[in-house]
This record gives structure tokens, sequence and C-alpha cells, in this order.
């Protein structure tokens, strides 16, 4: 067969190869239902970098495969093949070609970004909290309402102000793609356009230690009226004073306005990091050492503030924060400022601990 | 000095070495029987043994068990039981510098740790085994101890009191040949077969982290690990993996080089063997590191989570910290070698395309691995002293930390992938019969990567909060590396083409290589650009993405060498069908491993994860990659198999089988211990196949004069 005939079959080669990658990435590479604004540019640009995938790996697995099948040694043929150094040419043409082709992904990778990125008009803040493992939300145009659950209005603009009290943590729902890391000491910020109504979830997607694939939070994209509706049960900050300790102590378990024990101690006995809290007041607990001590009041304030001194069996020292006893006094100095009433937060929580009867 | 080194030669100290490494085989003994007991009795017939069984009979008999083989070890050491197969390990086990070294570790090791421990408790502070500080202290204290028990440092601390201690050839007095690959020895042919064993064992741990797992992740829900214990496995495969592909790079690069430049061995021979012997306690650190506590900050120890992490993460970052040393002298050793001992005529565009990705290797090693060093540093003294570099509540940044780490650990993986480059260029043409097409242009595209390298870090950092600004420009540079990479693909596919191609197992795992690493290379633009970054980033696509380049880019080059240069180090040939059914299982196997796991990376299965939400809908792609992991896994041990086997029943080989143009093929197998009794001239191209009367060196005529 001469050069050209070669060079003919390769060619149509290259080209039904390529189509045929396409359609399999297509099938391989399902992203998610886009549900925000800033998913549409990325997503044409996935097509695109798809297609480039698909004609590359073509491009070179055509002509390996074709020479693997057409320029194979025959049984007993020990003659060397033609001696050939290179072209100058060719080179010179595979390395400025693709130097082009790389510079135009660069400027269409510029525009795309700097579309995603820009700034909407009527943009709403939602504060975001990780810590580890878990997530909360407020909401600084409605008086710091707060959260569990991040909740937005369909087709307003949102800018996510971000921070970790902890590790490194990202903030990722698939269906919105874009992503962003949480650090401790500095605010992050996301910005994008929730346009499908809908349930999604939010997965940390940057290592955070033990139950990094635990750390979840739900997200609800929710037409204006629902919002609305949302917005005015959680900007209620409860009036403390009125609460019983145990109600106040469910309130500081959770975390919409409380400090997330959630993450880690169950209520219905599931062991999770943590040991769960049912039934733990006053049984007996066995710990680490092989000794056991009672649940009483004082073992569960040195439990909550030195968390290291007696492990519970089974469970792993050094995983709870040791600063709560910190935490707490702040928020109880701030409440006594701004609401005049005098609340022990240890002391909530174990009357909520108290409730939970096996 | 003197005095010491005869008292480490004495007999009663040898018969003591000798106890030790019976105990530690005893205490392994002792605790699979457990392992078994336990898998029998409480799991499979879920008795409850009766606790004088638990309490009394089993310690007893473990302790008879480890005091019998150190009993035992005695034995064999002053000459009883040679002729049993316990007896032989026991011997040269005890006599190997292996044995000598972890004896030198445990006992500097526990010295330093003491020591510490004294200092705690003369000031009133807790103190265990497992205080922290001890535990870094007594670590430092235990690699330095390996290398003196070890011997490596022995020719240099006798240089420092004044003695001769001249460099030794051969296997040790009245030992058998292979007892050199056992002890610490300077020829670079041993030095390079002692990366390639070490490098597959260490290979086979990884790997078994890497199975166990995945089978933990073919069910969503946790199945038979704890959350930590997987995060520990995940963390301690990938580090465990990159430890074991530096040692093969050592292993491609110690023994070719020399060879194929004509040089008799590298430039410095002892820097050479403390390049290697360094590796190893660096390594037991980092498998220690899992045993007291593990830790679960993945291989990348990112800051702030490294300075909340369990203990094990401290021996861990010694660990890689002290894997450095060995990187940057050996790298070191082989710049100068290529430098100064080339044979005459050998230009730089006439040395074997091979030496070029060494080359390229190198200079990325020797000038990025301090930077790694110090983060690593940083994160240990900011544990252990309390100073504060990265945690923000004393002022550090987290940010500082991936900067540091970065800018060596992605040019790293270009140290791992050029020398598996050049292997893939250095086959090609003696498979096809046909010369490399654009020699000039692969040998600087490898420089051109590795320059390129350097400029590309924060792409890791697209979502980690850098300004705008720099993403932008880390885009551009990223997505440049594909331009020399191009080359090099265009350039194999052209070497191909109209040859004269055979597909003998090293040619398959080149072939193999090639389409692999292009499955990593098409993979990575769509990392490189910012906006599809951010959805894809610290997902499994990552994973499919980085697996394929350090298969396609070291894996299959490393394996395609080790059946190709068999034949040269053995002077035996492997089983060819053994070889090409681990090819047919491991290229399938791979495939389907790498787009499964970028299938549910897009998704939306995060890396690093212990468990994952079944809405997902992606347990039967799980359920697909691991099962291909196990067949890679199987498949690999074949070739194990292969390997020892083969050096054993197969008849000898050709001097040269494949019909290279290379020098290290004109010379007998097994080589001879200075590699060329005569030295030869370079006075042609290097892959000239195909052009009559083509010569590329000439041996010189025996003793010239000079």
């Amino acid at each position: 067969m001469s050069k050209t005939r070669h060079l003919v079959n390769v060619t149509l080669l290259i080209i039904l190869a390529t189509a045929g990658f396409y359609f399999l990435f297509a099938f391989m590479f399902p992203l998610p239902t886009p549900a925000v604004t800033q998913a549409g540019p990325i997503d044409t640009m996935f097509q695109v970098h798809f297609l480039m995938m698909a004609f590359l790996f073509a491009l070179i697995m055509v002509i390996m495969l074709y020479a693997v099948f057409v320029f194979r040694r025959k049984p007993g043929d020990e003659e060397d093949a033609v001696h050939t150094h290179g072209n100058t040419t060719l080179e010179i043409i595979w390395t400025v070609v693709p130097t082009i082709v790389v510079l135009i992904f660069g400027v269409y990778g510029v525009l795309v970004f700097n579309d995603i990125r820009a700034e909407q008009e009527d943009e709403m803040v939602v504060e975001v909290v990780g810590r580890q493992w878990s997530w909360s939300f407020s909401y600084p145009e409605f008086d710091d309402a707060a959260a569990g659950e991040l909740v937005l209005p369909v087709n307003r603009p949102i800018l996510l102000h971000m921070e970790s009290e902890d590790v490194l943590h990202a903030f990722w729902v698939p269906e919105f793609r874009v992503k962003q890391d949480l650090m401790p000491g500095r605010v992050t910020e996301l910005r994008f356009t929730p346009t499908v109504v809908g349930n999604y979830k939010l997965r940390c997607a940057e290592i955070c230690g033990l139950d990094h694939s635990g750390m979840l939070a739900d997200v609800r994209v929710v037409s204006q009226a629902e919002f609305d509706r949302f917005i005015e049960a959680a900007r209620d900050e409860p009036a403390w004073a009125e609460l019983t300790p145990e109600e106040r102590g469910e309130i500081w378990y959770g975390t919409e306005r409380g400090y997330g024990c959630v993450a880690c101690h169950s209520l219905d006995g599931t062991p999770g990091v943590g040991p769960s809290w049912l039934g733990i007041y006053m049984a007996e607990r066995p710990l680490a050492d092989g000794t056991t001590v009672i649940g009483d009041e004082a073992y569960m304030r040195r439990s909550i503030l030195e968390p290291d001194a007696e492990i519970v069996a089974g469970y792993q020292p050094g995983i709870m924060p040791a600063n709560y006893g910190e935490r707490f006094e702040a928020r109880e100095a701030e409440l006594m400022a701004s609401q005049g009433i005098e609340i022990d937060i240890i002391d909530d929580l174990i009357a909520f601990i108290r409730t939970l009867e096996e | 000095m003197k005095l010491m080194l005869n008292v480490v030669r004495s007999q009663p100290f040898k018969a003591l070495i000798a106890a030790f490494w019976g105990a530690l085989i005893g205490l392994a003994v002792a605790y699979l029987l457990r392992f078994l007991h336990d898998l029998i009795a409480v799991d499979l017939l879920a008795t409850e043994p009766p606790p004088f069984a638990t309490e009394l009979v089993l310690p007893g008999l473990g302790f008879l068990i480890v005091a019998g083989h150190a009993f035992a070890g005695v034995l064999a050491s002053v000459g009883f039981l040679r002729d049993t197969l316990l007896g032989r390990i026991l011997y040269y086990g005890s006599e190997s510098a292996y044995v000598w070294g972890i004896f030198g570790m445990t006992v500097s090791g526990l010295l330093g740790n003491g020591f510490v421990n004294a200092i705690r408790l003369s000031v009133g502070l807790d103190a265990t085994l497992l205080t922290e500080p001890s535990v870094v202290f007594g670590g430092i204290m235990s690699v330095v101890g390996f290398l003196i028990g070890a011997g490596v440092l022995s020719d240099w601390m006798l240089w420092s009191v004044g003695e001769d201690a001249p460099l030794k050839h051969g296997a040790p007095a009245g030992k058998p040949e292979w007892f050199r690959y056992l002890s610490i020895d300077v020829n670079h042919k041993v030095i390079g077969i002692q990366y390639g064993y070490t490098s597959l064992l260490v290979l086979l741990i990884g790997g078994l982290f890497a199975v166990l797992f995945r089978i933990e992740l073919s069910q969503t829900g946790m199945q038979f690990l704890t959350m930590d214990q997987y995060n520990t496995l995940f963390s301690a495969h990938g580090i465990v993996m990159i430890v074991s592909i530096l040692l093969g790079v050592g292993a491609m690069i110690n023994y070719l080089v020399p060879l194929m430049i004509g040089a008799a061995d590298m430039a410095f021979p002892r820097l050479n063997a403390f390049s290697y012997w360094i590796g190893i306690p660096s390594f037991i650190l980092i498998l220690l590191g899992m045993v007291v506590g593990g830790w679960d900050t993945g291989w990348v120890a990112y800051a702030p989570l490294s300075l909340r992490a369990p203990l094990g993460v401290q021996l861990f970052l010694l660990g890689f910290y002290m894997n450095g040393f060995s990187s940057i002298a050996s790298s070191l050793n082989l710049l100068v070698t290529v430098v100064t001992m080339r044979a005459k005529g050998m230009t730089y565009f006439r040395m074997p395309i091979f030496v070029w990705g060494a080359i390229a290797a190198s200079l990325i090693q020797v000038t990025a691995t301090q930077t790694v060093g110090v983060a690593l540093t940083m994160t240990i003294a900011e544990r252990t002293l309390g100073l504060s570099f990265f945690n923000p509540a004393g002022g550090g940044d987290p940010l500082l930390y991936q900067h540091l780490f970065w800018f060596y650990s992605h040019p790293v993986v270009y140290v791992f992938v050029l020398p598996g480059l050049g292997i893939i260029s250095e086959l090609l043409p003696v498979f096809s019969r046909k010369p490399l097409f654009g020699y000039r242009w692969i040998a600087l595209s490898s420089i051109g990567i590795a320059l390129v390298g350097f400029l590309v870090w924060a792409h890791h950092m697209f979502t980690a909060g850098m300004s705008d600004t720099l993403r932008i420009v880390f885009m551009v540079s990223t997505l440049l590396v594909a331009i020399p990479t191009g080359v090099k693909f265009f350039s194999w596919v052209a070497t191909m083409w109209e040859g004269k191609l055979s597909f003998e197992t090293p040619m398959l795992f080149v072939l193999g290589a090639i389409s692999v690493f292009l499955i990593g290379g098409v993979t990575g633009p769509i990392l490189g650009t910012v906006p599809t970054n951010l959805h894809l980033h610290d997902t499994y696509w990552v994973v499919g993405h980085f697996h394929a380049t350090m298969f396609g880019g070291f894996i299959f080059p490393f394996f395609a060498a080790i059946y190709y240069w068999y034949p040269k180090i053995t002077g035996r040939m492997y089983k060819e069908s053994l070889g090409k059914l681990h090819f047919w299982l491991m290229v399938p196997g791979f495939w389907v491993m790498s787009f499964g796991q970028m299938s549910m990376g897009i998704v939306g299965m995060r890396r690093r994860i212990a468990d994952y939400d079944p809405a997902l809908g992606i347990e039967w792609l799980h359920v697909l990659v691991t099962l291909s992991a196990l067949v890679i896994g199987w498949s690999v041990l074949i070739m194990i198999y292969n390997l020892i086997a083969s050096a054993v029943t197969e008849p000898m080989a050709e001097t040269n089988p494949w019909g290279s143009r290379s020098p290290e093929w004109q010379i007998p197998s097994p080589v001879p211990e200075f590699n060329y009794d005569v030295p030869f001239e370079v006075v042609g191209e290097p892959y000239d196949y195909g052009l009559p009367g083509a010569e590329y060196i000439k041996m010189q005529p025996a003793a010239s004069g000079d």
C-alpha cells in the first residue's frame, strides 16, 4: 500500500473514532443536572473539552493501533525497517499547533471564569460556617437568621461568605458545579444563582479528618414565598428565658444556633464519631483505660470541658475540641448583655441529655 | 573506633543480633498464630475461649515462640542449624545489613525516646513511650541508628578518625554471591537491584492497602473497616506508593545509566549506597506511624488538619522528610555521573534517550525536594514545639503550607514519569526496528516538561482561596504542559509508523503505557481550566486522571523495563507466556478502573471519603473499580512469580536477545563487576536501525596505555 493510502485510512479512522469516543464520553461522563446559571457556560466548556479529549484520544490510539496491525513484523523477517531520523517540519507543526490550541483554551477559560465569577445585581449574602463535621448558615440580610440547612430562593443571585472554625473544608453541591474551600481565619466567597427548585446535598470536598465523608448538609432551592416563610421561622431569635433548660439544650445540640454536637453524637444509640447520648445519664460508662465511671452531672461537665480526660472505650481521644468552655462562656456573656438572662449552657445540655431515656 | 568495630564484629555481639532477629521472627509468628486463632475461634466459630486460654495460654505460648526463635537465632549464629531453612534464614538474616540496621534503629530510637522522657520527667511532665516529643526525637534518632547499625556510615566514620577504608567489591568474606544484595554494597548494579526488589515489595504493601479499602468501598456503609482505619489506609497508600515509585526510579537510574554511558560505576558509590539505605528507615517510620495511631490527612497533610491529626502523622511526616535525603543525594550523584563520566565520543545528543529522562528527573529532585522538606519540618515543629506557621489561631497561614508543599509535590510527579517516558522512547525503536523519531525533540521535551513543571504547582489549589488573578496565571501555565507532552506522543507514534513491530512482553507494556498515559494526558486539560476544575476538583476524576498518569508514566514502563532488562540482570529469559498473561489482565483492568473512577467523579464521588451516598447511584461503578483493582493486583503477583521462578528454571538467554544497539547489550549477561572490561568509544548515533553498517559504539583495543 502506498503512503497516501495509509494516511487516508488513518484520517478516516480518526474521524470515526472521534465521533465514537465523543458519544461514549457522553454516556460515561454524565454531569449532574445543572441547577444554577453558572453551570451553563461551564457545561458548554465541558462539552468542548470532551470533544477535544475524544479527538486527541482517537488521534494517538488510531495511529498506534494502525501501526500495530499494519506495520507488524512478518514471521522470519530479520531486516530492520526504514531509516528515518525525523522530520523537522512535522515536529514544528506538532509543537506550534498545540501551542495555538492551548492558548485558545486559555483565553476561553479566562472568559468563562470571568463570566461565572462576575458580580450580580441584588446578591443575597449567606454566611456559611463549616466545622468538623457539620455546617451552619445564616442570613445577614434577615437579622442573621440562622439555619442548619441551606435554603435559597430560586433565581436570586447568591454570594456565600464562608469561614471554617477548625480545619479546611470545601463547599460543593455537584448540581451547582462551582466549589470553594473554607479556611479558618479567612473569609472565602462563592457566587451562583439557583434556577431550579429542588433538593440538593452539600458535600464537604476537602479532607477534614475522621468523618469527612459524613460532612453533609441539605440544600433546598425554593420559591420566593416558601423562602419568606422559612426566613420568618428562622429569624425569630428564641426567647431564651421562656424556654425550659431541656428545650434550650436541644437547640445547643443542633447546628442552627447550637454547637453541632449532632455531627458526632447521635440520640438513638447509633455509635458515631463519639458515643451516642441515649441513656447515658447515670449509666455506667466503660472507659478506654479499663475503668468505669458513672455518668453523673460532674462526669458530663468534665467530658465537655476536658474531652480527652476520660475516653469511653471504643472511641478515640484528640477528636473533640477542648475549647467549648471558652465558647460557652462567650455566648453566655453575650446573652447576658443582649437579653439580660443568665444561662449555663452545660446545665442546659445535661438537662437535655437527662430526657434521653432508653 | 577500632575498639568499637572489634566489639560489634565479635561473636557474642553477632549472637545478640541473631537473638534479636530470631525474636522478631518469633513475634511475627506469634502474631500470625494469634490472628488465626481469633479468626477461627472468635470470628468463624463464634466461640469465646475460656479466660485462662486468652489470659494465660496464648500469651505464654507467644512468649515461648518468641524466646524459642531468639534461642534458635543464637544457635544459628554460632554455627548450628544451618542445614535447615529456618537456620539459614536466621543466620543470613542476622548477618544482613537490614537486620543490623533495624537493631540499630530500635536501640537508638528507644534511647532517643528515653532521653526526652527523662527530661520531661525531671521537669514534672508526663512521660510514656508514646509521648509526642519523645516519639519525634526517638524517630529522628532511630534513622541515625539504622544507618550506623547497617554500616552505611562506617567508611566515613573510619575516615574521620584517620583510618583507611577502601571500596570493597564482591560478596563479603565467606558468603555466597547473592548475599551482596542483603549487604551494604557500593556497586551500582547491586544497588539498582536492591532499589528494584524493595520497590516491588513496597508496591505490594501499598497495593494491599488499596485493595483493602477498595473492598470496603464496594458497598455503601462501613463494612469491615472503621473510619479511622480507612483514613489511615488511604493516606498510607498514597505515601507508600510514592516511596515505591521513587525506589523504582532509583532502580532504573542506578542500574542503567552507568551502563548506558559507559561508566564503571556512579560518581559517588558510597553516597549511592547511602541514598538507598536511608530509604529503608524512612519507610519503616511511615509504617510505624500507622501502628501508633495512624493519621487522617491523606499524603498531602494539609494544615491545620495535620496539626490536629493523631500521633501517627508525626512519624509519617518524619519518614517522608527523611526520604528526601535519598532523593537529593541520588539525583546529585546521577547528575555528576552523567556530566563527568560519559564514554569517549558520547556527546549529550548521542546518549541513549533514557539518560535524558534521568537527567530531567534529577534536575527536579535536586532543586525541589528542599521545599517539601521545609514544609514538613515546619509542621513537625509546629506540632512538637508549639511554633506557629500554618495555624491562623497563632497568626499562621494554611495557604502557605499548600504553596510550599505543591512546589515540590507537583514537579515530583514528573520525577516519577520522566524516567518512565524515557523507557518508552528507549524501547520503541528496538521493537519497531526503526530510529527514534525526532531524538532531539524528545530529549528537549523532557527538559521542557521539567522546567514548565516548576511553574504550575498552584493548579492543585484552584479552590483553595487564591485570588482570581493567580488562578488565571496558573491555568495558562498548566495548559502549557500539554505542548512538550504532545511532542512525546507524536514522536512515539511516528517511530512506530512504517516500522516492523514485534510484540514481546516489554513492547506490549510500552504500548500499554502509551495508551494509559494517553488517558492521563487527555483528561488533564479539563482539570487545568479553572471553570471545569471547580466541578472536578477533589473528586474521583482527579483520582482517575492521577492514577492514569502514574500507571502510564511509571508503572507500565517500569514493568516493561523489568521484563526488557531481566535477561541482562539474571542472564535468563522470563517466561513469555506469563508475561503476556500479566499484560492482558492488567491493561483492560486498568482501563476499566480508570474510566470507572472518572465516571463516578463527575457524578459526585468525592476523594478521600470512607463512605458515599447510595443516592448517587454509583455503587455498581465501585464494584467494577474494586474488581479491576483486584485483577491488577493478581496480575502483578503473576509477574512477581515469573521473576522469581524464571531466575531458577529458565535456560540461559542470548547476550542480546532484542537485537538492541545500546552498549549494555554488547557485553555478557549478567554484567561483569566493572561493566566494560575495555572502554568503548561512541562513533555513531544510538538508534540507527535500518542503516546498514552504522555503528553506535566501538570497543577500544584493550590496554592502550592511558
